[in-house]
């Protein structure tokens, strides 16, 4: 319908520009304002959009039922627990005990089998060796590295060969894990202690430099045969208790073999000789207060499968 | 229609506004923030806590200094997979002698707050002068240089000013302990001095750098390293549900 104001005497519709209405009329007509004015600028009362309104009433009836539910109200000792009865430290309880329900069978088979019947059961072992990579990589692999290569020449072993320091077979890694290398919180720990021949003026520097081109000569590096013939002697009064009279080591005392090109500590006359004339003392944690005896065992199954197992 | 016209008021004068305001927002803030001073169950006493020696002092000052935490957070938040990776959920009472806390923000490297007797002292020094050497994928900056900074008596005296100050505070320093503080510093960086756990039990004594003659930052902040998340004992801890 045209409203008969918006025509011309004529008759005629007026033109698009003239159609719409003064905007100060429509405001006098439809919507209020608050009354306020500040310079002459006025401000409309519309109502809040029904959805906004609806939504704010909905969410204070939630919080009524949130109170319920959950914890909420401080009181004078302490505070509401809610319906549900729910803590954040349960919920950690109940996720990790449902992940333990579902492992335990296996957990129990570990924990019972003998460590060689571990390999022999194709599912356990499957387990183990899974479970073991898992804890391998946020516990072992620091030092061990993330694929077990060690870290060269700097005292953290490589587990990918077979030439182990404390033994490679599955009770001998167990018991390394569980209670570590010479560290001062287990007394089970693995122990010996090279003497510092240098240090402690076991060995004058001419000495120390004849040992080092025999231990060299001992894995067929190269070496000055001279010096090495002379260092026999002394090799042999302090070194082959425990190296062996061929360098080939000793696991019941953690003595490195000398007879393969696997070094610890990095294999040049410089790295020896400093490993000669201060000695090295590698230490490694125990994980007997840190993981369940199923854990070390699942990782003794992993590491004995990565290359070098006895 | 009467308290709105009352409203009115509040809305015309800006300082009755501003002064009701934050009467609104002191309220709020009291309700939820007081409780947590007197409810039982949010002070949790725990066993094995102890202040700070003074040698890990100066670790935790060192690692302040050079902004650890910004990549390191010492929180254990209580989900299955921190559990996992880094043990028991840490608890506030763990932190009950930090000032500030710790806890951070925001990880790019592993979470600190037990990491204490994971890794070996050679591990640490290793890591500490070349990160990438032993984490390949690490984009940690070295801290070698921490070696060769030695840490003389004024640095000891310095730690034992921030222990007077600590003690204001509330932490449960003995006139002993004051007494000791310098002597306490250099003796725990060395494993033939008279041992320092009479005063701080469990306290680790050893030379964490590797080098028996001098005291360096790199013994300090391998001693706080090495006490991480060690103190309290676990296996007699019972979490309260409600907690």
């Amino acid at each position: 319908m045209v409203d008969p104001e918006n025509k011309t005497p004529d008759n005629k519709v007026k033109p698009p520009t003239r159609q719409y209405p003064d905007p100060k009329q429509k405001i006098e007509q439809e919507v209020k304002t608050t009354g306020h004015s500040w310079d002459g600028i006025e401000e409309y009362d519309n109502p809040m959009p029904r959805w906004w309104v609806w939504i704010f009433i909905i969410t204070i009836v939630w919080s009524v039922g949130y109170w319920i539910a959950y914890p909420a109200w401080p009181g004078i000792q302490s505070a509401t627990s809610g319906l549900l009865g729910y803590s954040s430290r349960g919920e950690v309880a109940d996720e990790i005990a449902e992940f333990e329900a579902r492992n335990e069978p296996f957990f129990i088979a570990l924990a019972e089998a003998d460590l060689d019947e571990i390999r022999e059961d194709d599912e356990l072992h499957r387990f183990a060796v899974n479970a073991g990579s898992s804890v391998f990589s946020a516990q072992c692999s620091q030092c061990h590295g993330a694929g077990g290569g060690g870290v060269q020449a700097s005292g953290f072993p490589n587990l990918l060969n077979d030439d182990w320091l404390w033994g490679g077979t599955m009770e001998d890694i167990h018991q390394t894990i569980r209670y570590g290398i010479r560290n001062e919180d287990y007394p089970d720990a693995r122990w010996s202690e090279m003497p510092a021949f240098g240090q402690d003026g076991l060995l004058d520097d001419d000495e120390i430099d004849q040992v080092v081109n025999f231990v060299l000569s001992l894995s067929d590096s190269d070496h000055d045969a001279d010096l090495a013939a002379a260092g026999a002697e002394h090799y042999e009064m302090n070194c082959a208790s425990c190296h062996g009279d061929g360098g080939e080591g000793d696991y019941f005392i953690g003595a490195p073999a000398l007879n393969n090109q696997i070094w610890l500590y990095g294999g040049s006359p410089e790295a020896i000789r400093h490993s000669i004339y201060y000695s090295r003392f590698g230490v490694m944690p125990g994980f007997a207060g840190r993981l369940r005896d199923a854990e070390i065992r699942a990782v003794a199954a992993y590491v004995h499968q990565l290359g070098g197992g006895q | 229609m009467g308290i709105l016209d009352h409203h009115k008021k509040i809305e015309t004068h800006a300082t009755l506004l501003l002064v009701l305001s934050f009467l609104v927002v002191t309220i709020g803030g009291i309700v939820q923030i007081v409780p947590l001073f007197y409810l039982e169950n949010t002070i949790e006493e725990v066993e094995g806590m102890r202040p700070y020696s003074p040698l890990e002092i100066a670790g935790r000052e060192i690692y302040l200094r050079e902004g650890c935490y910004n990549c390191h957070s010492q929180m254990i938040r209580p989900m299955r997979d921190e559990v996992e990776r880094y043990g028991h959920y840490s608890l506030a009472a763990e932190s009950m002698y930090d000032h500030p806390f710790q806890w951070g923000s925001k990880r790019t490297g592993p979470d600190l707050a037990r990491v204490g007797g994971r890794y070996s002292d050679d591990w640490h020094v290793q890591h500490m002068v070349s990160p990438q050497s032993v984490v390949p994928e690490s984009i940690m900056p070295a801290y070698g240089y921490m070696l060769d900074r030695r840490l003389t008596q004024a640095d000891a005296e310095h730690v034992r000013d921030i222990m007077g100050v600590y003690r204001t505070l509330g932490h449960p320093y003995t006139d002993e302990m004051m007494e000791m503080a310098v002597s306490d510093f250099f003796a725990q960086a060395d494993e033939f001095a008279d041992p320092v756990d009479a005063r701080y039990p469990g306290a680790q004594q050893r030379f964490f750098d590797g080098q028996e003659d001098v005291v360096t930052e790199m013994d300090a902040i391998i001693a706080y390293m090495q006490m991480l998340g060690t103190l309290v004992d676990f296996d007699t801890f019972v979490p309260d549900p409600s907690r």
